[in-house]
């Protein structure tokens, strides 16, 4: 219905046009004049985003000023918040935990990170080439973002088993011995990072097959001129063509990086022995499991600071690269 | 489309060196070995899923078992109340859909084609807001939940009750018109011809007409994508339905397998079976619209 109207509308429109001004004052809705006012478009913009910005103001902007209120409170869901001024900020810097879970959080983000980049960059180039079958491998490529961190998380808990899991078995063949994975301190959380790899990379292959497509073809034409190799090409031409797009992917991988959870509380629950213990593991264990609802925003925002700081220390060296 | 055809169609032309056909022949292998490691840990889903018990652990790497047996989701299904959940998970992730493609488009058309005061301020901030780590909204957020006022028992000042905590509208509230369907939707309308709003103006068709009947179906096919991520993400979403909703009869369908998961460790044939059982729907409409999908997710990233 709504696909056939609108012709009807143009059809109108187009009618009254042609047949001039007369006609069209008699035709028209009595108090509407050819061009609405400015005020009227003002009512209509502020109804069309009002209930949206309703939610943005609840959901958003008030939680984000709670969020710093609260951090310097105690406030703990039953009884009043108590005003105590830098104490949880100052509890921060001396809580063993905190800095564990922000230590395993690090090594996490340092591991993903680089990993999730080359993982969907050669994916990308790979994929970049004009053939029927790419589009084939494309989505092959992509179907592990489709299933949830839930099933991820359960299919790899199977493949990491240590005696029957696909990982050992196939390792065997190789005659490695493989280890106990998410049992063994040492290599929980690998196992965690290679499983969000696999998980997210054909999201950031896409992205990147967008800008590979947005580099000139002339350029790679001039280089191949000039007797370039392939190497060649790829660092002069593709990965400076790709900054942009390197620099869009990054950050997103670090701000999730450092804000990953479901992947540990799914796989390890934190342990073996605290090792996958990760920042927002311990905000969630501290808000909502022990209630220190304080606490749990000054770590939020601590964390928060921490985001921002490597987010400008990677915008720094992807622009040093660019130029 | 048409060009890299041709190209394809030039290519295979051209005469082809030896060297040519083995770079050709690496790529395949390249990308065969890829698509086992992406494709076959879902087989192997799939397959243990069908295995009864003894089978499982003792030939784990058998590609089709001895018996297979459809036991497991019998059993996944029984001692969990997959329905229940499976019909939270549905209602939440159908209503964050309705909801996000209609504020989506409501908004994104206004900051898109309309002129109104503040506009560049409110937009400006929605944008800004997406740069902000969700764990910095996420106590407060549950706050404002709980101490709604009016809502699950409370009074005025938030006080008595639970509020919106463990109903569904703890999940549909916070994500109705998430920032990222205003700006998905917005580039969409932003480029449309202005003519056609004009020509309807002048017939004296109300703003909201133009939006609905001439705007809209034109951005009907970035709507679907919309809905799709919308319901995908939905349906998919784990921590913030694990914190809000923990009654057990609210659980969804993720909460629920992680549940069955802590509690039944070692029952791996059981556990693919939920874990196939919950990846279905998502699943379904990946194989249904996957052109839609990976255009979309590729549109998003040359914003």
């Amino acid at each position: 219905m709504t696909t056939v109207q609108p012709t009807v509308v143009s059809a109108e429109a187009v009618d009254v046009a042609t047949r001039g001004g007369a006609g069209t004052a008699r035709r028209r809705p009595r108090g509407s004049r050819p061009f609405r006012s400015p005020q009227a478009q003002e009512l209509w913009g502020w109804t069309f985003v009002a209930v949206p910005m309703l939610l943005f103001l609840t959901f958003v902007i008030i939680p984000v000023v709670m969020a710093v209120v609260l951090s310097f409170t105690d406030y703990a869901v039953i009884g009043d918040p108590e005003w105590v001024g830098v104490e949880n900020y100052r509890r921060i810097l001396d809580d063993p935990i905190f800095w564990l879970a922000l230590r395993n959080t690090v090594i996490y983000t340092v591991m993903f990170v680089p990993l999730g980049v080359l993982v969907a960059l050669g994916t990308a180039l790979l994929l970049n080439r004009s053939s029927r079958v790419v589009n084939l491998f494309r989505t092959l490529f992509y179907i592990p973002v489709v299933a949830s961190t839930v099933a991820t998380a359960t299919i790899w808990y199977w493949l990491l088993n240590p005696q029957s899991g696909l990982f050992n078995i196939v390792l065997g063949w190789f005659g490695i011995d493989g280890p106990a994975w998410l049992y063994d301190s040492k290599w929980a959380m690998t196992a965690i990072v290679l499983m969000s790899v696999w998980s997210g990379f054909g999201t950031n292959m896409l992205i990147y097959l967008g800008g590979l497509q947005g580099i000139p073809r002339e350029l790679y034409e001039a280089v191949r001129i000039d007797g370039a190799n392939a190497w060649q090409s790829l660092r002069h031409i593709t990965l400076p063509g790709l900054s942009r797009t390197t620099f869009l992917i990054s950050t997103l991988l670090i701000i999730g990086a450092f804000q990953v959870f479901d992947q540990a509380y799914l796989l390890t629950k934190g342990g073996p022995g605290n090792s996958t213990l990760t920042v927002v593991y311990y905000i969630y264990n501290q808000g909502f499991g022990g209630l220190k609802m304080g606490y749990a925003s000054a770590l939020s925002f601590v964390l928060f600071l921490i985001i921002a700081v490597f987010s400008i220390l990677n915008f720094r060296l992807t622009s040093r690269r660019q130029s | 489309m048409t060009a890299d055809a041709q190209t394809y169609v030039l290519r295979a032309t051209r005469p082809r060196t030896p060297r040519q056909r083995l770079g050709t022949a690496l790529w395949f292998v390249a990308v065969l070995l890829i698509s086992l490691t992406t494709v076959f840990p879902l087989v192997w889903t799939i397959v243990t899923s069908l295995k009864p018990e003894g089978e499982i652990l003792t030939s784990s790497l058998r590609i089709w078992p001895d018996a297979p047996t459809l036991g497991n989701y019998v059993r996944a299904w029984t001692t969990v109340p997959f329905g229940r959940y499976f019909f939270n998970s549905t209602f939440l992730a159908v209503a964050g859909v309705v909801l996000n493609i209609f504020f989506g488009s409501l908004a994104g058309y206004a900051f898109a084609r309309l002129r109104f005061r503040g506009k560049r301020v409110l937009f400006g901030g929605l944008l800004s807001s997406l740069m902000i780590p969700g764990i910095v909204t996420m106590v407060p957020t549950f706050l404002v939940l709980r101490r709604f006022p009016f809502a699950g028992g409370n009074d005025l000042f938030g006080d008595g009750g639970t509020g919106f905590i463990n109903s569904y509208w703890a999940v549909i509230l916070p994500g109705a018109a998430g920032a990222f369907a205003v700006f998905f939707m917005r580039q969409f309308f932003a480029s449309m011809p202005e003519e056609l709003a004009e020509a309807a103006r002048i017939d004296g068709a109300s703003e909201f007409r133009i939006f609905a009947q001439i705007y809209m179906p034109l951005a009907s096919a970035g709507a679907a994508v919309l809905g799709i991520l919308t319901f995908q993400a939905g349906w998919n979403s784990f921590m913030w339905p694990l914190i809000v909703l923990s009654d057990r009869s609210m659980l969804t369908v993720q909460v629920g397998l992680a549940a069955f998961k802590s509690e039944h460790t070692t029952d791996y044939g059981p556990l693919m079976a939920g874990t196939v059982i919950v990846s279905l729907p998502v699943l379904l409409i990946f194989v249904l619209a996957q052109r839609y999908i990976i255009e979309g997710v590729a549109h998003i990233g040359s914003k």
